[in-house]
Parts: C-alpha cells; structure tokens; sequence
C-alpha cells in the first residue's frame, strides 16, 4: 500500500504530473474574484472564506480525472485490480494520494492567499481548520466520481457534473464553519457535522468506488 | 404468481400494455377534474387572491418530483441484487419525468413567488434543495447518456443513485444551517387532524391522484420505449452477425 501511495505522489509532483496545476488554478480563481466584485477590503473579507472554499472545491475538480485516467490507459489499473491488494484499498490509497497531492497545498496556500483578500490573522486559523477538515471528503467522494466516468471519453465535463452536487454539503458545512468561527459564535454542531461527512465518505465511499471501477474494469 | 413475474420483459409488455390505457386515462380525468375545480370552483384566498390555486400543480408536481428519486433508488436496488432488466429501465424512464417535475416545481414556485414574497428566488433551504434535486437529476440522465453498453449503464447509474441520495439527503438538511426558510411548512401531512382548507383539499387531492397516475403511466410507456430499443438493438446486432 506504502508503495502504492509513493508511486502515486512521485508520479504526481514529477514533470507532466499536474502538480502545482491546481495550485496555480486556485491563485487564479481566488485573483478574478476582486476584478468581478470590485477591490473593496471590506467586502472581500466578508466573502473570503466562501471563495476560498469554492475556489479549493474548484481547484480539486481539475486534478480529480488524474486519478485514474492514466492508469487505466496504460493498463496499470487493471495490474492493480488484479493485484492481492483489495480493490476498495487501492481506491483508498488513491484518494489519499490526491489528498496529499492537491487537497493538502491547498490547505496551506489559502491563508497565503487569504491575505490577497483581506482577511485578519485569527481568520486563517479557521479557514485553514475548515480546509484541513473538509478537503479529504472532496478527494475521497471525487475519487468516487473518477471512478464512475473512468471508462469514458470526454469524461470531464461529466464528472464535474456528477460531482459537484455531491459537494454540497461538504462546502456548506465547510464554508459554514470557517464563516462562524471568524463571527465568533458557537462552532461544536458544524465542526462535528462537518467531521462525520469526511469520516463517513472515508470509511464508506471505497466500497462504492471500487465497486463502479470493477464495473468500468469488466 | 408474484410480483416477479413481471421482470420477464414480455410478461410486462403484454402486462403493461393493458394496464396504461387505464392509468392514462385515469390521469386524464383526475387532473382534468382537479384543474378545473380547483382554477374555476374554488374561493380566492382571503390573503392571497387567485395566487393560492399555483397549490394544484406546484404540490402534486413537488411531490412526483421528490418520490420519483425514491422509486429510482428502490429500481436500482432491485438491479443491484436480482438483475431484472426492467428494473434497471424503469428507473431510467423516471429521471426525465422527475426532471421535468422538479422544473414545473421551481416554475410555479417562482411564479408564485413573485406577488406573495416579491421575489422569484430565495435562497430558502426548501427551494435550493430542490434546485440541488435538479442537479442530481441531471446529473443521473448524463451518465445513462454517456455509456454505450446497457449494462455497465444500468450498474453505474444504480450505485450513482445510492450515493447521490444520502447526498441529497444530507443538502437537504445542510442547507437548513445555511439560510433561513421564508417558504412555509408543509401543508398536507398524514399525521395532522386539518390540513389547508377543505375547500382547497379536495381538488388538490384529485390533482395529486392524477399527477401521481399520470407518473405511473409515463413510467410505464417509458420503460416499454426502452425494453423495445434494447429489443431492435438486439435484432440489428444479430442480423449484422
């Protein structure tokens, strides 16, 4: 498994892996915002953690048909489902390989780029527990939707399609959350909420993944 | 002589054949009686004038809208564990009617909106719920559109279903932390003595009856169109040998 997650992370930050990609993608997003809304501070502040947890919800997206598109081209997916190894494990691995790869700089780039939208400094604690706690659900449930459309051509636009309103309430807790911390005010329900969605898709959303891949693998 | 019977794609051709020129024309006539004594029978409301009678399609409409999901989830169950093929079909010929019924929800919603709340859209949990509906919806058809073989369709669109109902299970609750609701409560329920006025719940309960016949009779044309399809693939498929 250890060896696995190394492959995955090497393959990922090497030359043509699309590391950092959505790392620029997410500079990008969260820069266009004040030339559509206007450079005000005061207003940016307020919306900052709603753009920076869309813009990291974003910025995931890009990089989720990397998970398994190049590994079921060149057949290594299949080594891998016939390998001793179950299926539901791999698929984990995976998730956690796209966590380490995209979900976790974007972690530590949102106070960078909080900064960008004025955010003040006991903000970042909370945009950056909110991140930490939500972002593994995103790559765990986007693993699910890689998983779904890995079979397909043109399968982008359709996993962005399938997967989006499965973030829902990621984002609405997560944003919620990073929201009311900064206000101040009384965080336990969400954080647990928030918690039990990421620890749930962790726990069941590999059995699903890897049962549509042995469909898609057939 | 059980339910299962009917997996046999021809015991439900020649079964449902019979059976939906009943339920059509029984659609037919309750909508048909419902409409009409709701839009031209019944009073104004005191408070909301003419608008309240959007009640005869935005209720029945919501309610197919939301139960249509449930029958998919509960077809694609049965896919999943016995492999009837009819099963995997009726589910697919739900989605666009739920699709269709989620729209007609939000339009007369908005419709009504606009005089009594001065808006078209509110960002009301009820509301973006079922606006999230919607995307699940779409989202379900695009990928029974997007596979070619019928049977990794079926199995995909099947878990697809699952997980996106605990997840349109949990928006729904999510957005409850996320904005205030301006649209009321529920207004017809099993367990309350009075629900809206009787004058307004006897041709709004005709309306549901016909929505809900009228759901059926698609569902049932749907999934003979479909059983029909895959029939002449099979023949085409055969005579190119």
């Amino acid at each position: 498994m250890s060896a696995l997650l190394l492959r995955d992370i090497r393959l990922a930050m090497r030359a043509g892996g699309g590391f950092g990609l959505s790392l620029a993608f997410f500079l990008i997003v969260v820069v266009l915002v004040p030339f559509g809304v206007g450079p005000e501070m005061g207003l940016l502040s307020k919306i900052a953690p709603g753009i920076l947890w869309v813009g990291a919800l974003l910025a995931c997206l890009l990089s989720l048909d990397r998970i398994f598109a190049l590994d079921f081209e060149d057949g290594t997916l299949d080594l891998l489902a016939t390998a001793p190894l179950p299926l539901e494990a791999v698929v984990s691995v995976k998730s956690l390989a796209h966590w380490i790869t995209t979900g976790l700089p974007l972690v530590l780039a949102a106070p960078v780029l909080g900064v960008l939208l004025g955010l003040q400094s006991d903000a970042f604690y909370w945009i950056v527990l909110s991140l930490l706690l939500g972002t593994p659900a995103l790559s765990v449930i986007g693993t699910f939707g890689a998983a779904l459309t890995v079979g397909l051509k043109r399968g982008g636009l359709l996993l962005s399609l399938l997967v989006l309103p499965l973030y829902v309430p990621t984002l609405i807790f997560g944003a919620e959350l990073a929201r009311r911390g900064i206000a101040g005010m009384d965080v336990g329900t969400l954080m647990s909420l928030l918690l039990g969605i990421t620890f749930a898709s962790i726990a069941l959303l590999p059995f699903a993944s890897a049962a549509v891949l042995k469909v898609n693998l057939r | 002589m059980s339910l299962w019977e009917y997996a046999n794609p021809v015991k439900f051709l020649s079964f449902s054949g019979k059976i939906v020129p009943w339920f059509a024309a029984g659609a037919a006539f309750f909508i048909a009686v419902g409409l009409y004594w709701g839009y031209f029978l019944t009073p104004d409301d005191y408070k909301q004038g003419s608008t309240v009678k959007i009640i005869y399609l935005h209720v029945p409409a919501a309610l197919i809208a939301i139960n249509a999901w449930f029958m998919m989830l509960v077809a694609s169950l049965i896919w999943l564990i016995r492999r009837h093929h009819v099963s995997a079909l009726a589910a697919k010929a739900a989605a666009p009617i739920g699709i269709v019924m989620t729209l007609i929800t939000l339009i007369t919603g908005a419709l009504w909106g606009q005089p009594m709340w001065g808006t078209w859209w509110a960002w009301d949990p009820r509301l973006t719920s079922f606006l999230i509906l919607f995307l699940f919806y779409l989202g379900y058809v695009a990928l029974w559109a997007a596979i070619d073989n019928p049977d990794t369709a079926a199995n995909l669109t099947s878990v697809l279903c699952m997980v996106g109902s605990v997840f349109a299970v949990l928006s729904r609750y999510a957005v409850l932390f996320w904005s205030q609701g301006l649209h009321q409560g529920a207004s017809l329920s099993l367990d309350k003595e009075k629900n809206v006025a009787d004058v307004f719940y006897q041709p709004l309960l005709m309306s549901i009856t016909g929505f809900v016949l009228l759901f059926v009779a698609l569902v049932l044309i749907g999934t003979r169109t479909e059983i029909r399809i895959r029939r002449a693939s099979a023949l085409l498929a055969r005579e190119r040998g």
